[in-house]
Protein backbone atom coordinates (compact mmCIF):
# COMPACT_ATOMS: atom_id res chain seq x y z
CA UNK A 1 0.00 0.00 0.00
CA UNK A 2 1.38 3.55 -0.99
CA UNK A 3 1.80 6.40 1.85
CA UNK A 4 -0.04 8.73 -0.22
CA UNK A 5 -3.06 6.68 0.37
CA UNK A 6 -2.38 6.16 4.14
CA UNK A 7 -1.67 9.66 4.29
CA UNK A 8 -4.61 11.28 2.69
CA UNK A 9 -6.85 10.16 5.35
CA UNK A 10 -6.46 11.53 8.71
CA UNK A 11 -5.48 9.08 11.59
CA UNK A 12 -7.94 7.69 14.06
CA UNK A 13 -6.40 9.34 16.79
CA UNK A 14 -6.94 12.69 15.25
CA UNK A 15 -10.18 11.97 13.18
CA UNK A 16 -11.83 9.45 16.36
CA UNK A 17 -13.46 9.97 19.89
CA UNK A 18 -12.09 8.89 22.65
CA UNK A 19 -12.85 9.80 26.41
CA UNK A 20 -12.51 13.29 27.36
CA UNK A 21 -10.98 13.94 23.86
CA UNK A 22 -11.52 17.80 24.11
CA UNK A 23 -8.49 18.18 26.72
CA UNK A 24 -6.89 14.83 26.17
CA UNK A 25 -5.71 14.89 22.59
CA UNK A 26 -4.22 11.08 22.32
CA UNK A 27 -3.23 8.32 24.53
CA UNK A 28 0.20 6.66 23.36
CA UNK A 29 2.36 3.58 24.50
CA UNK A 30 5.61 2.59 23.01
CA UNK A 31 7.39 -0.31 23.53
CA UNK A 32 10.96 -0.52 23.13
CA UNK A 33 12.41 -4.27 22.46
CA UNK A 34 15.66 -5.58 20.99
CA UNK A 35 16.66 -8.98 19.80
CA UNK A 36 18.48 -11.31 21.37
CA UNK A 37 22.63 -11.56 20.59
CA UNK A 38 22.39 -8.78 18.49
CA UNK A 39 24.41 -5.17 19.19
CA UNK A 40 22.02 -2.51 19.40
CA UNK A 41 21.59 -0.38 15.71
CA UNK A 42 23.58 2.82 17.14
CA UNK A 43 26.54 0.05 17.75
CA UNK A 44 25.63 -2.72 15.04
CA UNK A 45 27.07 -2.43 11.75
CA UNK A 46 25.17 -1.65 8.27
CA UNK A 47 25.08 -5.72 7.84
CA UNK A 48 23.47 -6.53 10.87
CA UNK A 49 21.08 -3.59 11.22
CA UNK A 50 20.57 -4.87 7.53
CA UNK A 51 19.88 -8.07 9.29
CA UNK A 52 17.55 -7.10 11.66
CA UNK A 53 15.82 -5.04 9.85
CA UNK A 54 14.62 -7.87 7.76
CA UNK A 55 13.91 -10.77 10.53
CA UNK A 56 11.60 -7.70 12.41
CA UNK A 57 10.15 -7.16 9.28
CA UNK A 58 8.65 -10.22 8.14
CA UNK A 59 7.68 -11.03 11.51
CA UNK A 60 5.51 -7.45 12.02
CA UNK A 61 4.06 -7.46 8.57
CA UNK A 62 3.12 -11.12 9.22
CA UNK A 63 1.00 -10.13 12.40
CA UNK A 64 -2.80 -10.63 11.75
CA UNK A 65 -3.65 -6.98 13.10
CA UNK A 66 -0.93 -5.47 9.94
CA UNK A 67 -2.91 -7.44 7.21
CA UNK A 68 -3.93 -3.84 5.65
CA UNK A 69 -0.47 -2.01 6.51
CA UNK A 70 2.29 0.22 4.86
CA UNK A 71 6.18 -0.69 4.91
CA UNK A 72 8.86 1.12 3.90
CA UNK A 73 12.73 1.04 4.28
CA UNK A 74 13.51 4.89 5.43
CA UNK A 75 15.94 5.26 2.68
CA UNK A 76 13.25 4.91 0.21
CA UNK A 77 10.93 7.48 1.59
CA UNK A 78 11.91 11.08 0.69
CA UNK A 79 12.57 13.51 3.96
CA UNK A 80 8.93 15.13 3.26
CA UNK A 81 7.09 11.80 3.66
CA UNK A 82 9.55 10.89 6.51
CA UNK A 83 8.05 14.52 8.08
CA UNK A 84 5.00 13.89 7.52
CA UNK A 85 5.23 10.51 9.76
CA UNK A 86 6.82 12.63 12.30
CA UNK A 87 4.02 15.42 12.56
CA UNK A 88 1.86 12.59 12.71
CA UNK A 89 3.47 11.27 15.74
CA UNK A 90 3.96 7.99 13.95
CA UNK A 91 7.62 8.09 13.69
CA UNK A 92 10.04 10.02 16.06
CA UNK A 93 12.31 12.60 14.60
CA UNK A 94 15.31 10.89 15.53
CA UNK A 95 13.77 8.13 13.55
CA UNK A 96 13.20 10.12 10.36
CA UNK A 97 16.69 10.51 10.43
CA UNK A 98 17.75 7.07 9.89
CA UNK A 99 18.95 6.14 6.43
CA UNK A 100 19.70 2.65 5.63
CA UNK A 101 18.92 -0.55 7.92
CA UNK A 102 15.60 1.50 8.99
CA UNK A 103 12.08 0.89 8.33
CA UNK A 104 8.50 1.97 9.37
CA UNK A 105 5.87 -0.51 9.19
CA UNK A 106 1.89 1.09 10.46
CA UNK A 107 -1.29 -0.32 9.73
CA UNK A 108 -3.99 1.77 7.85
CA UNK A 109 -5.60 3.26 10.38
CA UNK A 110 -2.78 4.47 11.65
CA UNK A 111 -3.24 2.89 15.02
CA UNK A 112 0.02 1.01 15.14
CA UNK A 113 3.00 1.57 13.72
CA UNK A 114 6.59 -0.05 14.31
CA UNK A 115 10.16 1.58 14.01
CA UNK A 116 12.69 -0.65 12.98
CA UNK A 117 16.50 -0.14 14.38
CA UNK A 118 15.05 3.38 15.50
CA UNK A 119 17.51 3.65 19.09
CA UNK A 120 16.51 0.12 19.82
CA UNK A 121 15.99 -2.78 17.27
CA UNK A 122 12.11 -2.30 17.23
CA UNK A 123 10.11 0.57 19.01
CA UNK A 124 6.26 -0.40 18.35
CA UNK A 125 3.38 1.85 19.59
CA UNK A 126 -0.27 2.73 19.73
CA UNK A 127 -2.19 5.65 19.79
CA UNK A 128 -5.71 6.41 19.80
CA UNK A 129 -7.83 9.55 20.56
CA UNK A 130 -8.74 10.55 23.97
CA UNK A 131 -7.58 9.09 27.40
CA UNK A 132 -7.50 5.61 26.99
CA UNK A 133 -3.85 4.49 27.98
CA UNK A 134 -5.22 0.69 29.56
CA UNK A 135 -7.32 0.22 25.61
CA UNK A 136 -4.07 1.73 23.97
CA UNK A 137 -1.45 -0.44 26.29
CA UNK A 138 -3.71 -3.82 25.61
CA UNK A 139 -3.37 -3.34 22.24
CA UNK A 140 0.19 -2.96 22.07
CA UNK A 141 0.55 -5.25 24.53
CA UNK A 142 -1.06 -8.43 22.60
CA UNK A 143 0.92 -7.23 19.58
CA UNK A 144 4.13 -7.55 21.87
CA UNK A 145 3.29 -11.07 22.38
CA UNK A 146 2.04 -12.31 19.17
CA UNK A 147 5.76 -11.26 18.05
CA UNK A 148 7.09 -12.89 21.36
CA UNK A 149 6.44 -16.16 19.07
CA UNK A 150 8.28 -15.80 16.26
CA UNK A 151 11.26 -13.12 17.82
CA UNK A 152 13.45 -13.85 20.88
CA UNK A 153 13.62 -10.59 22.67
CA UNK A 154 16.57 -9.62 24.81
CA UNK A 155 15.47 -10.41 28.52
CA UNK A 156 17.34 -10.24 31.50
CA UNK A 157 16.33 -11.82 34.89
CA UNK A 158 16.67 -8.90 37.11
CA UNK A 159 16.20 -5.93 34.72
CA UNK A 160 13.89 -7.41 32.06
CA UNK A 161 13.40 -5.66 28.49
CA UNK A 162 16.98 -5.01 27.94
CA UNK A 163 17.62 -1.30 25.80
CA UNK A 164 20.08 0.54 24.29
CA UNK A 165 19.41 3.62 26.57
CA UNK A 166 19.39 2.71 30.30
CA UNK A 167 16.51 5.02 30.73
CA UNK A 168 13.91 2.46 28.82
CA UNK A 169 15.34 -0.70 30.50
CA UNK A 170 12.84 -2.74 32.27
CA UNK A 171 9.28 -2.56 30.74
CA UNK A 172 10.44 -0.41 27.63
CA UNK A 173 7.53 1.34 27.77
CA UNK A 174 6.48 4.81 27.58
CA UNK A 175 3.10 5.71 27.64
CA UNK A 176 1.97 9.16 27.31
CA UNK A 177 -1.35 11.51 26.76
CA UNK A 178 -0.77 14.50 24.91
CA UNK A 179 -3.07 17.04 26.48
CA UNK A 180 -4.20 20.38 25.57
CA UNK A 181 -3.56 23.18 28.56
CA UNK A 182 -4.64 26.56 27.29
CA UNK A 183 -6.51 27.47 30.71
CA UNK A 184 -3.26 26.08 33.11
CA UNK A 185 -1.32 28.43 30.18
CA UNK A 186 -3.53 31.77 30.62
CA UNK A 187 -3.70 31.35 33.76
CA UNK A 188 0.16 30.53 34.78
CA UNK A 189 -0.19 27.45 36.36
CA UNK A 190 1.12 25.18 33.85
CA UNK A 191 4.92 25.78 35.30
CA UNK A 192 3.61 24.61 38.99
CA UNK A 193 1.97 21.41 37.30
CA UNK A 194 5.03 20.22 35.24
CA UNK A 195 7.41 20.94 37.89
CA UNK A 196 5.18 18.61 40.41
CA UNK A 197 4.65 16.17 38.02
CA UNK A 198 8.44 15.69 37.20
CA UNK A 199 9.24 15.55 41.08
CA UNK A 200 7.32 12.27 41.14
CA UNK A 201 8.94 10.31 38.10
CA UNK A 202 6.36 11.53 35.34
CA UNK A 203 7.32 14.37 32.59
CA UNK A 204 5.63 16.64 30.93
CA UNK A 205 7.10 17.94 27.24
CA UNK A 206 6.39 19.26 24.37
CA UNK A 207 4.62 18.75 20.81
CA UNK A 208 6.93 16.27 19.98
CA UNK A 209 8.59 14.92 23.17
CA UNK A 210 12.08 15.13 24.60
CA UNK A 211 13.95 18.57 24.02
CA UNK A 212 11.14 19.94 21.63
CA UNK A 213 9.28 23.26 22.80
CA UNK A 214 5.56 22.88 23.87
CA UNK A 215 3.51 24.79 20.87
CA UNK A 216 -0.24 25.67 20.55
CA UNK A 217 -0.29 24.31 24.55
CA UNK A 218 -0.40 21.00 23.92
CA UNK A 219 1.78 19.22 26.70
CA UNK A 220 2.85 15.57 26.29
CA UNK A 221 2.56 13.99 29.75
CA UNK A 222 4.53 10.25 29.94
CA UNK A 223 6.29 8.35 32.58
CA UNK A 224 9.98 8.92 32.93
CA UNK A 225 10.62 5.44 34.77
CA UNK A 226 10.56 2.45 33.56
CA UNK A 227 12.42 -0.16 35.92
CA UNK A 228 10.56 -1.14 39.02
CA UNK A 229 6.97 -1.17 38.24
CA UNK A 230 5.01 -3.88 36.41
CA UNK A 231 3.31 -1.83 33.39
CA UNK A 232 0.46 -1.67 35.03
CA UNK A 233 1.35 0.28 38.12
CA UNK A 234 3.35 2.51 35.57
CA UNK A 235 0.22 3.49 33.31
CA UNK A 236 -1.93 3.34 36.51
CA UNK A 237 0.67 6.18 38.06
CA UNK A 238 0.02 8.34 34.91
CA UNK A 239 -3.74 7.74 34.66
CA UNK A 240 -4.30 9.64 38.33
CA UNK A 241 -2.04 12.19 37.49
CA UNK A 242 -3.21 12.78 33.55
CA UNK A 243 -6.60 12.99 35.34
CA UNK A 244 -5.56 15.29 37.88
CA UNK A 245 -4.44 17.94 35.30
CA UNK A 246 -7.78 17.50 33.55
CA UNK A 247 -9.80 18.73 36.45
CA UNK A 248 -7.00 21.48 37.03
CA UNK A 249 -7.60 22.30 33.40
CA UNK A 250 -11.45 22.25 33.96
CA UNK A 251 -10.58 24.32 36.90
CA UNK A 252 -8.68 26.87 35.40
CA UNK A 253 -11.12 27.51 32.18
CA UNK A 254 -14.03 27.97 34.87
CA UNK A 255 -12.17 30.42 36.49
CA UNK A 256 -11.13 32.55 33.51
CA UNK A 257 -14.63 32.58 32.60
CA UNK A 258 -15.80 33.76 35.87
CA UNK A 259 -12.78 36.00 36.91
CA UNK A 260 -11.12 36.77 33.41
CA UNK A 261 -14.21 36.15 30.63
CA UNK A 262 -13.01 39.58 28.67
CA UNK A 263 -9.52 38.48 28.33
CA UNK A 264 -10.71 35.14 27.46
CA UNK A 265 -13.14 36.18 24.94
CA UNK A 266 -10.12 38.70 23.90
CA UNK A 267 -7.98 36.27 23.15
CA UNK A 268 -10.50 33.96 21.08
CA UNK A 269 -12.02 36.90 19.35
CA UNK A 270 -8.01 37.85 18.30
CA UNK A 271 -7.20 34.74 17.54
CA UNK A 272 -10.29 34.38 14.85
CA UNK A 273 -9.72 37.41 13.30
CA UNK A 274 -6.12 36.93 12.75
CA UNK A 275 -6.25 33.72 11.61
CA UNK A 276 -9.51 34.46 9.26
CA UNK A 277 -7.18 37.66 7.68
CA UNK A 278 -3.48 36.29 7.58
CA UNK A 279 -1.57 35.86 4.28
CA UNK A 280 1.89 34.97 6.00
CA UNK A 281 1.57 32.90 9.44
CA UNK A 282 4.35 30.69 10.83
CA UNK A 283 3.44 27.52 11.93
CA UNK A 284 4.60 28.20 15.63
CA UNK A 285 1.99 31.59 15.34
CA UNK A 286 -0.93 29.32 14.11
CA UNK A 287 -0.87 26.44 16.71
CA UNK A 288 -0.67 28.75 19.19
CA UNK A 289 -3.90 30.96 17.99
CA UNK A 290 -5.81 27.48 16.97
CA UNK A 291 -5.30 26.53 20.49
CA UNK A 292 -7.67 29.25 21.14
CA UNK A 293 -10.09 29.02 18.17
CA UNK A 294 -10.17 24.91 19.70
CA UNK A 295 -11.00 26.33 23.28
CA UNK A 296 -13.39 28.30 21.83
CA UNK A 297 -15.10 25.48 20.27
CA UNK A 298 -15.20 23.53 23.95
CA UNK A 299 -16.24 26.49 25.35
CA UNK A 300 -19.72 26.53 22.92
CA UNK A 301 -18.43 29.71 21.17
CA UNK A 302 -18.25 27.92 17.81
CA UNK A 303 -20.52 25.07 16.63
CA UNK A 304 -19.16 21.91 17.52
CA UNK A 305 -19.28 20.77 14.67
CA UNK A 306 -16.04 22.72 13.26
CA UNK A 307 -14.30 20.81 15.85
CA UNK A 308 -12.51 18.37 13.85
CA UNK A 309 -12.00 21.24 11.25
CA UNK A 310 -10.12 22.76 13.97
CA UNK A 311 -8.15 19.23 15.06
CA UNK A 312 -6.97 18.65 11.56
CA UNK A 313 -5.68 22.32 11.51
CA UNK A 314 -3.14 21.81 14.26
CA UNK A 315 -1.64 18.97 11.79
CA UNK A 316 -2.35 20.54 8.11
CA UNK A 317 -0.71 23.56 9.05
CA UNK A 318 2.73 21.82 9.93
CA UNK A 319 5.37 22.42 7.74
CA UNK A 320 5.60 18.88 5.69
CA UNK A 321 1.59 18.44 5.44
CA UNK A 322 1.24 21.61 3.55
CA UNK A 323 3.44 20.75 1.32
CA UNK A 324 1.90 16.79 0.91
CA UNK A 325 -0.29 17.55 -1.75
CA UNK A 326 2.12 19.60 -3.93
CA UNK A 327 3.99 18.32 -6.93
CA UNK A 328 6.59 20.58 -5.95
CA UNK A 329 10.04 20.75 -4.51
CA UNK A 330 10.68 22.13 -0.90
CA UNK A 331 8.84 25.26 -0.31
CA UNK A 332 11.14 28.16 1.29
CA UNK A 333 9.72 28.77 4.93
CA UNK A 334 7.79 32.26 3.38
CA UNK A 335 5.93 30.33 0.66
CA UNK A 336 4.88 27.79 3.53
CA UNK A 337 3.65 31.02 5.69
CA UNK A 338 1.51 32.34 3.02
CA UNK A 339 0.36 28.84 1.99
CA UNK A 340 -0.69 27.73 5.67
CA UNK A 341 -2.59 31.37 5.95
CA UNK A 342 -4.49 30.35 2.92
CA UNK A 343 -5.42 27.15 4.06
CA UNK A 344 -6.24 28.16 7.09
CA UNK A 345 -8.48 31.14 6.21
CA UNK A 346 -9.88 28.29 3.44
CA UNK A 347 -11.04 26.54 6.07
CA UNK A 348 -12.45 28.67 8.85
CA UNK A 349 -14.59 30.86 6.01
CA UNK A 350 -16.84 27.78 6.94
CA UNK A 351 -16.57 28.57 10.63
CA UNK A 352 -19.32 31.29 12.00
CA UNK A 353 -17.43 34.23 14.25
CA UNK A 354 -17.54 33.72 17.94
CA UNK A 355 -20.78 33.61 19.59
CA UNK A 356 -20.44 35.27 22.72
CA UNK A 357 -23.60 35.08 23.97
CA UNK A 358 -23.42 31.70 24.35
CA UNK A 359 -20.55 31.18 26.59
CA UNK A 360 -21.45 29.47 29.68
CA UNK A 361 -21.39 31.66 32.26
CA UNK A 362 -22.03 29.55 35.20
CA UNK A 363 -24.86 30.03 37.27
CA UNK A 364 -24.78 33.87 36.93
CA UNK A 365 -27.24 35.05 34.39
CA UNK A 366 -25.71 37.59 32.55
CA UNK A 367 -25.39 37.21 29.00
CA UNK A 368 -23.83 39.67 27.56
CA UNK A 369 -19.78 40.52 27.53
CA UNK A 370 -19.94 43.72 29.67
CA UNK A 371 -21.55 42.73 32.13
CA UNK A 372 -19.42 39.72 32.83
CA UNK A 373 -16.37 41.89 32.99
CA UNK A 374 -18.39 44.18 35.41
CA UNK A 375 -18.91 40.87 37.63
CA UNK A 376 -14.87 40.24 37.25
CA UNK A 377 -14.00 43.92 38.50
CA UNK A 378 -16.40 43.39 41.18
CA UNK A 379 -14.58 40.05 42.37
CA UNK B 1 35.61 -13.80 51.48
CA UNK B 2 37.23 -10.75 48.87
CA UNK B 3 36.82 -7.45 49.15
CA UNK B 4 33.81 -6.53 47.76
CA UNK B 5 35.82 -3.56 45.90
CA UNK B 6 39.34 -4.36 44.79
CA UNK B 7 38.08 -8.39 44.51
CA UNK B 8 41.38 -9.37 45.32
CA UNK B 9 42.44 -8.77 48.96
CA UNK B 10 40.84 -11.08 51.67
CA UNK B 11 38.11 -9.03 53.60
CA UNK B 12 38.82 -7.81 57.01
CA UNK B 13 36.40 -4.76 57.46
CA UNK B 14 32.54 -5.88 57.50
CA UNK B 15 30.05 -3.10 57.57
CA UNK B 16 26.65 -2.56 57.78
CA UNK B 17 24.47 -0.03 57.63
CA UNK B 18 20.88 0.31 57.30
CA UNK B 19 19.71 2.40 53.76
CA UNK B 20 16.28 3.35 53.44
CA UNK B 21 15.03 0.79 55.80
CA UNK B 22 16.49 -2.65 54.08
CA UNK B 23 20.47 -3.52 55.44
CA UNK B 24 23.10 -3.29 53.17
CA UNK B 25 26.30 -5.11 53.88
CA UNK B 26 29.88 -4.35 52.40
CA UNK B 27 33.37 -6.12 53.05
CA UNK B 28 35.88 -4.58 52.38
CA UNK B 29 39.99 -5.32 52.75
CA UNK B 30 42.49 -3.09 55.03
CA UNK B 31 43.69 -0.86 51.97
CA UNK B 32 39.74 -0.35 50.42
CA UNK B 33 38.59 0.04 53.69
CA UNK B 34 41.14 3.56 54.64
CA UNK B 35 40.84 4.11 50.77
CA UNK B 36 37.01 4.66 51.57
CA UNK B 37 37.78 6.37 54.60
CA UNK B 38 36.24 3.57 56.73
CA UNK B 39 37.71 4.75 59.56
CA UNK B 40 36.04 7.73 59.89
CA UNK B 41 32.28 6.17 60.33
CA UNK B 42 30.70 10.03 60.34
CA UNK B 43 32.23 10.53 56.67
CA UNK B 44 31.65 7.70 54.79
CA UNK B 45 28.57 6.20 53.41
CA UNK B 46 28.21 3.03 52.21
CA UNK B 47 25.44 4.02 49.93
CA UNK B 48 27.99 6.13 47.75
CA UNK B 49 29.98 2.59 47.81
CA UNK B 50 26.78 0.65 46.43
CA UNK B 51 25.55 2.99 44.34
CA UNK B 52 28.64 2.33 42.38
CA UNK B 53 31.15 5.02 42.98
CA UNK B 54 33.46 2.20 43.67
CA UNK B 55 32.58 0.20 41.00
CA UNK B 56 33.57 2.73 38.77
CA UNK B 57 36.34 3.49 40.19
CA UNK B 58 37.63 -0.11 39.88
CA UNK B 59 36.61 -0.12 35.98
CA UNK B 60 38.84 2.66 35.63
CA UNK B 61 41.45 1.08 37.18
CA UNK B 62 41.08 -1.83 35.33
CA UNK B 63 41.40 -1.37 31.27
CA UNK B 64 41.09 -4.72 30.33
CA UNK B 65 37.27 -4.84 32.03
CA UNK B 66 36.09 -1.78 30.59
CA UNK B 67 35.19 -3.19 27.30
CA UNK B 68 32.12 -5.57 27.00
CA UNK B 69 33.53 -8.77 26.13
CA UNK B 70 30.69 -9.48 23.39
CA UNK B 71 30.50 -6.29 21.21
CA UNK B 72 33.90 -4.65 22.14
CA UNK B 73 31.74 -1.22 23.43
CA UNK B 74 33.98 0.55 26.20
CA UNK B 75 33.22 2.69 29.12
CA UNK B 76 34.38 5.47 27.26
CA UNK B 77 31.67 4.95 24.21
CA UNK B 78 29.13 5.12 27.36
CA UNK B 79 29.89 8.21 28.43
CA UNK B 80 29.88 9.44 24.86
CA UNK B 81 26.51 8.57 23.71
CA UNK B 82 24.86 7.53 26.66
CA UNK B 83 24.00 4.13 25.26
CA UNK B 84 24.96 0.76 25.09
CA UNK B 85 26.62 -1.84 22.70
CA UNK B 86 24.47 -4.76 23.29
CA UNK B 87 22.16 -6.99 25.78
CA UNK B 88 25.94 -8.61 27.37
CA UNK B 89 26.82 -4.26 28.21
CA UNK B 90 24.15 -4.42 31.03
CA UNK B 91 26.41 -7.98 32.65
CA UNK B 92 29.82 -6.37 31.63
CA UNK B 93 29.34 -2.89 33.07
CA UNK B 94 26.82 -3.90 35.83
CA UNK B 95 28.30 -2.48 38.66
CA UNK B 96 28.67 0.47 37.36
CA UNK B 97 25.42 0.78 35.92
CA UNK B 98 23.49 -0.33 38.77
CA UNK B 99 24.08 2.84 40.93
CA UNK B 100 22.95 4.36 37.63
CA UNK B 101 19.87 2.42 37.35
CA UNK B 102 18.83 2.99 40.92
CA UNK B 103 19.09 6.55 40.62
CA UNK B 104 16.70 6.77 37.29
CA UNK B 105 14.08 4.08 38.32
CA UNK B 106 11.69 3.43 40.89
CA UNK B 107 13.57 -0.06 41.51
CA UNK B 108 16.06 -2.00 40.63
CA UNK B 109 14.33 -4.98 39.97
CA UNK B 110 11.96 -5.82 36.77
CA UNK B 111 8.07 -6.68 38.07
CA UNK B 112 6.80 -6.53 34.60
CA UNK B 113 6.16 -8.55 31.52
CA UNK B 114 8.01 -11.37 31.15
CA UNK B 115 8.10 -13.43 27.27
CA UNK B 116 6.25 -15.90 27.69
CA UNK B 117 8.78 -18.34 26.61
CA UNK B 118 11.04 -17.40 29.66
CA UNK B 119 8.10 -17.62 32.41
CA UNK B 120 8.81 -20.94 33.94
CA UNK B 121 12.37 -20.56 34.57
CA UNK B 122 11.51 -17.41 35.85
CA UNK B 123 9.26 -18.83 38.55
CA UNK B 124 11.95 -21.49 39.62
CA UNK B 125 14.37 -18.65 40.00
CA UNK B 126 12.27 -16.32 42.12
CA UNK B 127 11.30 -19.63 44.70
CA UNK B 128 15.31 -20.19 43.99
CA UNK B 129 16.20 -16.63 45.39
CA UNK B 130 13.60 -16.89 48.36
CA UNK B 131 14.77 -20.06 49.39
CA UNK B 132 17.60 -18.76 49.83
CA UNK B 133 16.88 -15.91 51.79
CA UNK B 134 14.88 -18.31 54.11
CA UNK B 135 18.46 -20.77 54.06
CA UNK B 136 20.85 -17.42 54.97
CA UNK B 137 17.87 -16.45 57.83
CA UNK B 138 17.78 -20.04 59.28
CA UNK B 139 21.38 -20.42 59.50
CA UNK B 140 22.05 -16.76 61.28
CA UNK B 141 19.09 -17.79 63.62
CA UNK B 142 21.04 -21.69 64.24
CA UNK B 143 17.66 -23.56 62.81
CA UNK B 144 20.33 -25.98 61.34
CA UNK B 145 17.30 -28.61 61.20
CA UNK B 146 15.25 -26.03 59.21
CA UNK B 147 18.54 -25.24 57.21
CA UNK B 148 18.93 -28.23 55.90
CA UNK B 149 15.17 -28.92 54.65
CA UNK B 150 15.75 -26.09 52.84
CA UNK B 151 19.12 -26.79 51.37
CA UNK B 152 17.48 -30.03 50.43
CA UNK B 153 15.10 -28.31 48.58
CA UNK B 154 17.51 -26.52 46.71
CA UNK B 155 19.50 -28.92 45.75
CA UNK B 156 16.32 -30.55 44.31
CA UNK B 157 15.07 -27.31 42.28
CA UNK B 158 18.89 -27.48 41.12
CA UNK B 159 18.56 -31.36 39.68
CA UNK B 160 15.26 -29.84 37.70
CA UNK B 161 17.20 -27.18 36.10
CA UNK B 162 20.31 -29.03 35.36
CA UNK B 163 17.90 -31.79 33.94
CA UNK B 164 16.63 -29.37 31.52
CA UNK B 165 19.33 -28.00 30.56
CA UNK B 166 20.59 -31.11 29.04
CA UNK B 167 17.19 -32.04 27.61
CA UNK B 168 16.85 -29.04 25.73
CA UNK B 169 19.22 -28.63 23.00
CA UNK B 170 19.92 -24.99 22.83
CA UNK B 171 20.50 -24.58 26.84
CA UNK B 172 19.12 -20.98 26.97
CA UNK B 173 20.72 -18.41 28.80
CA UNK B 174 18.32 -18.30 31.46
CA UNK B 175 18.75 -22.08 32.22
CA UNK B 176 22.78 -21.20 32.31
CA UNK B 177 21.81 -18.77 34.67
CA UNK B 178 20.18 -20.43 37.04
CA UNK B 179 22.24 -23.50 36.80
CA UNK B 180 25.05 -20.88 37.91
CA UNK B 181 23.16 -19.73 40.52
CA UNK B 182 21.91 -23.08 41.70
CA UNK B 183 25.71 -23.82 41.60
CA UNK B 184 27.02 -21.18 44.09
CA UNK B 185 23.99 -22.05 46.20
CA UNK B 186 25.00 -25.55 46.64
CA UNK B 187 28.15 -24.48 48.43
CA UNK B 188 26.51 -21.82 51.26
CA UNK B 189 27.98 -24.08 54.30
CA UNK B 190 25.97 -22.60 57.47
CA UNK B 191 29.57 -21.76 58.56
CA UNK B 192 30.05 -19.67 55.67
CA UNK B 193 27.03 -17.94 55.85
CA UNK B 194 27.93 -16.88 59.83
CA UNK B 195 30.96 -14.85 58.67
CA UNK B 196 33.22 -17.81 59.36
CA UNK B 197 36.12 -17.36 56.10
CA UNK B 198 35.85 -19.44 53.58
CA UNK B 199 38.08 -19.71 50.25
CA UNK B 200 36.11 -18.86 47.87
CA UNK B 201 35.91 -20.01 44.33
CA UNK B 202 37.06 -17.34 41.67
CA UNK B 203 34.24 -17.63 38.82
Amino acid sequence: MKLSRIIANTGEWLSGAGPHDQIVVSSRVRLARNLKGKPFPGWAKKAERVAVLEEIRTAVEQLPEMEESFSEKLDDLSSLEKQVLVERHLISREHAAKGAGSAVVMNTSQTLSFMINEEDHLRMQAIRAGLQLDQVFAMINQTDSELEDTLDFAFHNDLGYLTACPTNVGTGMRASAMMHLPGLVMSEQVNKIINSVNKIGLAVRGLHGEGTEAMGNLFQVSNQTTLGETEEEIIGRLNKVIFQILEHEQNARQILLQQRAETLLDQIGRAYGILCHAHSITSKEALNLLSFIKMGVDLGLFPSNNRLHVDELFIETQPAHLQKGLQVTKLGAEERDSLRAALIRAKLKQMPEPEIGKIPTNGSSTTSTSSTSETSEES
Amino acid sequence: MFCDVCKSKEATVFLTQIVEGKMQKVNLCEGCSKEKGVNDPTGFALADLLLGLGAAQEIDKNPAGNRCPVCGFSQADFKKTGRLGCSACYDAFAEGLSGMLKNMHRGSIHTGKVPAKLRVGRLRNKEMTELQASLQKAVQEEQFEEAATLRDRIRKLEEESHAEAILSQEPSAEVNRIASITQSLGTVEPAQALGVPKPRKQS
